[in-house]
């Protein structure tokens, strides 16, 4: 029961924390605001490359941006608090530490979803794209699972936080790579071949390419095995962010670590 | 003299501070590099024929946009949260004169992207590096610098009344991105951005590096970034004037 509370409350707390208690001048801009302008771009560079469509980078980075609550999101989470100095006494609690973790990520991931249906809804109203109805539910469910995948990966990137000086580096340097090894911009078959070998080892690849499949009027069940990939690889992360909190907690307290900023 | 040793002192001091930073690392070399990779490949895999330094340079300006907006927009903050706001202030030099610098600065650091990412389309993607003017481009680099940074101290100057200068800072940077043409033609945007393109520095500055190095007639760009320059240098002022009369009124210079 303390478990659930934990994760239910801890993570609400901690996500109203992460915006400074939600204020809509900082939501507004940061996550709602860029997402259309960084639609808008790559669109516009698209159409000068002469690349693909519109439609075909509003899918991508729409998916794309559920990433940067996730990944940001996480990492902003454990490093700050370890900025406000808070990092100790959590750590010195009793609660059951995949509810205290996890917890903070549920808000995320329903975060990173809404984001991603506001910039699909600016993609519609600014750009060339349109989706079947029928598509909506379907593409929802993948925009959820790679919610999830990333916001397993924001989790490995919170992890290391526990013992790098600068998680927020990291973080960027980690939305910034998905951007471009993933599929969002450039078609994995024009990356050179060691880059898609890393792609399909990513969050978001696959939940890239199930959402542009869905968005042209494929079905779920023709896109399965790509939702499956993505969620099996989030599944990964997540465990493998797990066995990280674990390791670096203990060794932050070997070392005293733990404060150090 | 003493108001040009101070520029010069500042400026390099902020440089050098700047240099060490881990955020300006990310911003003016990572990002960049980053960035230049995915236009190089959507460029090599589209259908338009052309040159790469077309791309290496509007990248490049990118980068150079991400550092003067993140440094100059959190200028005075970052002062307010070091304590160092008030003895910016209260020093003899009007305070445009102390600020001015770092805004300079930040821009100039900028010019690491623009370096990291002509060398990195050179190494990868056999971007060619042969410049058409050479002595028009060395004019273009710094004028261009000069006029991002002076646009940094109307951000500087304009964002200290906004407490989440951050969030406007994230929120700042693709639009001019788009709107200034960085990867591709304005004629490509709606008629109506125009006006907006042409009173931002940033579109003069990359026309002005890629008919440098393209082949083409920069002077009326360069110009334009000095007029545009000293546009913002006397908005910049006033909004200086306004921000540290309000601040002493209210006593809110130390309010972080």
């Amino acid at each position: 029961m303390n478990a659930i509370r934990v994760f239910f409350i801890g993570g609400y707390l901690a996500y109203r924390a992460l915006f400074h208690w939600l204020r809509p001048s900082i939501y507004i801009p940061t996550m709602l605001g860029s997402p259309i302008f960084q639609i808008l771009f790559f669109a516009y560079v698209g159409r000068f490359s002469k690349l693909k469509d519109d439609e075909w980078f509003v899918v991508g980075n729409a998916v794309q941006l559920s990433a940067m609550s996730g990944i940001y999101g996480t990492a902003m989470t454990i490093g700050g608090e370890r900025w406000t100095q808070t990092l100790s006494p959590l750590l010195a609690t009793p609660a059951n530490r995949i509810a205290l973790f996890l917890g903070r990520s549920l808000p995320l991931i329903a975060n990173g979803f809404i984001v991603s249906a506001f910039s699909f809804g600016a993609g519609w109203l600014l750009l060339d794209f349109h989706v079947p109805l029928g598509s909506i539910p379907a593409l929802a469910l993948v925009v959820l699972v790679s919610a999830f995948a990333c916001t397993s990966l924001g989790l490995v990137t919170g992890a290391v936080g526990l013992r790098a000086r600068d998680v927020f580096f990291l973080a960027n340097l980690v939305v910034f790579l998905l951007l471009l090894f993933c599929g969002v911009n450039v078609p994995l078959e024009s990356l050179p071949s060691w880059m898609e070998t890393v792609a399909r080892g990513l969050p978001l690849t696959h939940g890239i390419a199930a959402a542009r499949e869905v968005s042209a009027g494929a079905s779920l069940g023709q896109v399965s095995g790509l939702v499956w990939t993505e969620a099996g690889i989030g599944a990964v992360y997540a465990l493998f962010a797990y066995g990280l909190f674990r390791f670096f907690e203990f060794d932050g307290r070997r070392r005293a670590t733990l404060e150090t900023i | 003299m003493s108001l040009l040793r101070l520029l010069y002192a500042g400026w390099k001091f902020h440089l050098k501070s700047l240099t060490l930073s881990g955020f300006f690392l990310l911003t003016s070399v990572f990002q960049p590099l980053i960035f230049a990779s995915i236009a190089y490949l959507m460029f090599n895999a589209g259908a338009r024929p052309g040159s790469l330094l077309y791309v290496a340079i509007g990248a490049g300006m990118m980068g150079i946009w991400s550092s003067t907006l993140f440094g100059s927009g959190g200028a005075i903050q970052w002062q307010r949260w070091q304590g160092t706001l008030e003895y910016c202030i209260a020093v003899p030099p009007a305070f445009i004169w102390v600020i001015l610098p770092l805004t300079l600065a930040t821009a100039t650091i900028g010019l690491y992207s623009l370096t990291t990412t002509l060398l990195w389309g050179w190494l990868l993607f056999d971007v060619p590096l042969h410049v058409v003017h050479p002595g028009w481009f060395v004019l273009a680099l710094p004028a261009t610098v000069l006029a991002l940074g002076l646009l940094g101290l109307v951000l500087a100057a304009t964002f200290v009344l906004y407490r989440q200068a951050n969030a406007l800072s994230n929120l700042l940077e693709y639009p001019i991105w788009v709107v200034t043409g960085l990867l591709f033609s304005l004629s490509l945007l709606p008629g109506w951005t125009r006006p907006l393109s042409y009173v931002l520095a940033p579109t003069w500055g990359v026309q002005a590096i890629r008919e440098a190095a393209l082949g083409g007639s920069p002077g009326f760009d360069i110009a334009m970034c000095f007029v545009l320059g000293a546009v913002y240098l006397v908005i910049g002022h006033f909004c200086l004037r306004y921000f540290e009369r309000l601040a002493r009124e209210r006593a809110t210079l130390a309010l972080a």
